[in-house]
């Protein structure tokens, strides 16, 4: 079976499983939401600009409640359920691959769904044309960071403490993630150029990819 | 299959120590020992999902020591003591989805499923099946495999005697098709199989019985 085919499958079941569990939509997202509304409530008055307080907010939200949601897979994996994908010749690149692609999907709508309700919360002053650049920008950030988080799972894969090792190595990688789609609407609102933040986030998202797909295999047998 | 004063370290302790072990075409050995003298570490070993620390060892032609292929892992069947399906799926997409990760014709499914009896229950997700139904849906995806090596951990137990003799039936099938079966079992009288051999663990070195 092709390394595309695998990856779909497991992609296919990740998701299936997800809708059935609801973690992402049902526990994680309102709880990220509630966390913005503690930040909009908490905010001083006198602060001049609530709205670029809130994208700062959702931002670093995102990333952190993110967190929660490319991890739980690999968290969730046991040693059983490792054998068994081994027996069936699962390919470890097509296991990170499809493990990523339904992360990156799920980061997507809930980092989207995030970003509305921090609009209605800090009412921030949007630049015109905000919205394709912001979608890009949150379509590449839930890229790499689902792919962060996969590599992450796998490094910490048959620890005690995989959990928070996992987010450790997670937090400060994910920092160019962070730096990039924040600064879009940073320069938008500054009339500066985003190509040097999209081509950031590109960069970040492909050598996620050469590693997590070189890894995986070295990870396995390492595991072993 | 071929074991030759192999040893296993996890974490620093000797699990396994000196274990010499062999298996022919359609042959089954047993070993049989306590809680905790390594009987799954020497299957997941010969699973090629553990690496060892000494000895040399061949595994369906492949050495264990190397880096297994795919085609090797794909020819071992084996049950754990927990199954390990997906409790959110259902019983019939747990196969499928084993058929298309493997490349396995996914319409094998309800045959294999019917063969076990849970044509039924199919459907159900595995957090409502017993353990009984679990062990039933891993034989049928053995069924499905075709393997050429089969283990079994102690695969036999907590189950009624309908679902043993399926893995009993199981054990069989994978003999006749001219491949091997490795089974681990507390006591000899769970075995339920015919074997060329019995071996007891205990401390993590094999001993010969019979």
């Amino acid at each position: 079976m092709s390394l595309w085919k695998q990856s779909t499958e497991v992609m296919r079941v990740d998701l299936v499983v997800e809708q059935r569990i609801g973690d992402t939509f049902r526990i994680v997202l309102p709880f990220a939401v509630v966390a913005l509304m503690i930040f909009s409530l908490a905010t001083p008055a006198s602060v001049s600009d609530v709205g670029d307080v809130g994208t700062a907010v959702f931002w670093g939200i995102a990333i952190l409640y993110g967190m929660q949601v490319a991890l739980r897979t690999s968290m969730s994996e046991t040693e059983q359920r490792k054998d068994i994908a081994i027996l069936l010749g699962l390919d470890p690149a097509a296991r990170f691959l499809g493990r990523s692609m339904a992360a990156a999907l799920l980061l997507t709508g809930f980092m989207a769904v995030l970003f509305v309700a921090m609009v209605i919360l800090f009412s921030p002053d949007l630049p015109g044309g905000w919205a394709w650049p912001t979608g890009l920008a949150i379509l590449l950030a839930a890229v790499g960071l689902a792919m962060l988080a996969t590599l992450a799972g796998e490094v910490a894969s048959g620890l005690r403490n995989r959990s928070a090792l996992a987010s450790l190595l997670i937090a400060p990688l994910a920092i160019p993630l962070v730096i990039g789609a924040s600064q879009v609407l940073e320069s938008m609102a500054g009339d500066d150029g985003i190509l040097i933040w999209i081509l950031l986030l590109i960069t970040t998202d492909l050598a996620l990819l050469v590693a997590g797909v070189g890894l995986s295999r070295p990870l396995e047998e390492a595991s072993r | 299959m071929r074991l030759d004063s192999v040893g296993v370290t996890l974490g620093g302790v000797a699990v396994l120590t000196d274990v010499s072990l062999q298996l022919g075409s359609g042959e089954a050995v047993a070993i049989v020992g306590p809680n905790g003298s390594g009987k799954t570490t020497l299957l997941r070993l010969i699973a090629t999902l553990l690496r060892h620390a000494h000895g040399v060892g061949t595994i369906l032609g492949a050495d264990l020591g190397g880096v297994v292929d795919r085609s090797v892992r794909t020819s071992i069947g084996l049950i754990t003591h927990a199954p390990a399906l997906l409790d959110e799926l259902t019983i019939s997409e747990n196969l499928i989805h084993f058929c298309r990760v493997s490349g396995r014709n996914e319409e094998a499914a309800p045959k294999a499923l019917s063969a076990v009896g849970l044509e039924n229950v199919a459907e159900r997700p595995v957090a409502r099946c017993s353990f009984g139904m679990k062990r039933r849906a891993e034989i049928a995806w053995l069924l499905i495999a075709k393997p050429r090596l089969l283990l079994l951990d102690e695969a036999r137990s907590g189950l009624d005697s309908e679902a043993r003799v399926l893995v009993d039936s199981l054990a069989r099938l994978t003999r006749e098709r001219g491949g091997g079966v490795v089974t681990v079992s507390h006591g000899e009288g769970d075995l339920g199989l015919d074997v060329v051999a019995v071996h007891r663990l205990e401390n993590g070195r094999l001993g010969k019985i019979s």
